[in-house]
């Protein structure tokens, strides 16, 4: 492997030609339309143009990629997360065009793909799962599943995952309605309807594994992330450890995503996540077949690099870490900053950025692709900035967390710095008391987010 | 033409004249729209927001087409009285 074309953009495309160049991989940038002044084709080797700025015609656009990569000559490429990550599709087309995907096989995306398939694979490999039915498109078959299971219930796209094609009935009336929505609306939007029904655990955590694989059989976990703190089911805030979890809970959650790693032969990092109820009884619920955008919190309490280690796996490499190295130490927290406005719903704010002043100091990383005088484009992602914290203490870290938001300073977009420089003074984050409706009833409980509780 | 009336956009992003792309536009030229009726979406960072009219009128013509980038307060659709 000598040169990485990396499909993707913003943050995580820095992220990626940042751990190239210490392995001294030369790197090619990809960019739409709307991307020619991003940070990431300024700090490439190379860079292509990829077509207009609508992802379906640029980064959603394998036949785009795979002849960015030929007219290069790179023989890698990275997907980053979101756009192609998580399409067996193109991890096909890389295979055919003989680059190396730095990623799973697609078998291995494929089984995972499908929500209710992996389901089965997971009970195969003994690890418990949300109790639920099987995917179909029979809106009978899902009264009789979540008749079993007990209301309320979450409807669920088969070929959704990470939060989308989700709807919840509280009752078998309320189930007959929507199932009929929701199977057209997975067909609009993943192509297929298939719907699967799981029981809605109240007041459960979400607590992920990190796991990461070879192609010489070895398996490891880089044990958990704390992501419960969300809003409309995505993240906001990321943690690990978690603050809540006992040791032999962590352990048998951490053997459970390796077994199932192991049979799906998962080889590059890779997220299984489940929930957590009060009992601290856990269940699977999906795998991310890609490097998650939290990754930087296991990375900072385990001291590894993710991404090197997803390149030499993707090299044919043995992971040279075998799992007694693994040793996390300390607290990492993840606040995302995304340009959207707290005050008026969370509103995407896309816009020129004015001025960015960056935190630093101990224990501080920031992983962002903004600078004076670049323009947030409306067709992307509204992530803008991951501001990481480390400290040896979940108190410290808190500390840190304030410190480093307060340090933070950006001008032109409205972002979530005020939402974060609330939950760090927050007596129940603070206290590790939350769950994945917590930050949902907080919200609503005041009109203000940057005002005290 | 003194006085054209139009639905503006109030944000940046894409813009879709029908809910799904198997779905039958929201409104067509010729139609009848009241306050409040929902003429396309325009998609900003990921979120699809209704574009409701503000007035009452007859649909003149989109001056924009369906997939469109579009800006914060741009025209998107020329309405008339009958």
């Amino acid at each position: 492997m000598r040169k990485v074309l990396v499909a993707n953009r913003s943050e995580i495309a820095l992220r990626v030609i940042r751990t190239c160049r210490e392995l001294e991989l030369a790197t090619v940038a990809v960019y739409s339309d709307a991307d020619r002044d991003a940070l990431h084709v300024r700090e490439a080797d190379e860079a292509v143009s990829i077509g207009k700025p609508h992802a379906r015609e640029s980064y959603l656009n394998v036949d785009k990629l795979i002849a960015a990569a030929r007219e290069t000559g790179a023989d890698a490429i990275h997907p980053g997360y979101g756009f192609l990550s998580e399409s067996a599709r193109f991890a096909e087309a890389c295979a055919a065009a003989e680059v190396a995907f730095v990623g799973p096989s697609a078998e291995a995306i494929a089984a995972m793909g499908d929500k209710a398939a992996a389901r089965r694979l997971a009970r195969e490999a003994g690890v418990p799962v949300v109790p639920g039915t099987d995917a179909s498109t029979d809106a009978d078959a899902a009264l009789r599943g979540a008749d079993e299971v007990g209301y309320p219930v979450m409807v669920k796209a088969a070929a959704g995952g990470g939060g989308r094609g989700i709807r919840v009935a509280a009752d078998a009336d309320d189930l007959r309605g929507l199932v009929g929505d929701a199977a057209r609306e997975a067909e609009a939007a993943f192509g297929d309807g298939s719907l699967y029904v799981e029981k809605l655990l109240e007041r459960a955590r979400h607590v992920e594994i990190q796991v990461v694989g070879d192609r010489h059989g070895k398996v490891l976990h880089l044990h958990e992330r704390e992501c419960s703190l969300q809003r409309r089911r995505q993240k906001l805030v990321e943690e690990s450890p978690s603050p809540a979890l006992g040791p032999s809970t962590r352990e048998a959650m951490a053997q459970a995503a390796v077994r199932l790693a192991e049979a799906v032969g998962y080889t590059s990092a890779g997220t299984v996540e489940f929930l957590v109820d009060e009992d601290e009884r856990f269940y699977f619920i999906e795998m991310n077949t890609r490097l998650q955008v939290e990754h930087g919190v296991t990375e900072m309490v385990t001291g590894t690099d993710l991404v090197r280690e997803q390149l030499l796996v993707a090299a044919g490499e043995p992971l040279e870490l075998s799992q007694d190295d693994v040793r996390p130490n300390g607290t990492s927290i993840e606040f995302r900053i995304n340009a959207e406005d707290p005050e008026r719903d969370f509103q995407p704010a896309p816009g020129r950025i004015e001025g960015v002043e960056l935190p630093g100091g101990p224990g501080v990383r920031v992983d962002t692709a903004i600078y004076p005088g670049y323009t947030v484009p409306p067709f992307y992602d509204s992530l803008i900035a991951k501001l990481l914290v480390w400290a040896p203490t979940r108190e410290q870290a808190l500390r840190r967390g304030r410190r480093a938001l307060e340090e933070l300073r950006i001008e032109g977009v409205e972002t979530t710095v005020p939402l974060h420089l609330r939950l760090v003074e927050d007596e129940r984050v603070a206290a590790g008391d939350f769950h994945t409706g917590y930050l949902e009833q907080l919200l609503a409980s005041t009109s203000e987010v940057g005002g005290a509780a | 033409m003194a006085d054209r009336r139009t639905i503006k956009s109030p944000m940046p992003g894409t813009f879709y004249r029908r809910p799904s792309p198997d779905e039958d536009p929201f409104a067509n030229e010729g139609d009848r729209v009241s306050n409040g009726d929902v003429v396309g979406l325009v998609e900003v960072m990921k979120s699809f927001n209704e574009i409701k009219s503000d007035q009452d009128g007859v649909i003149e013509t989109f001056l924009v087409e369906n997939e469109d980038a579009v800006e914060a307060g741009q025209d998107l659709v020329a309405l008339g009285d009958r």
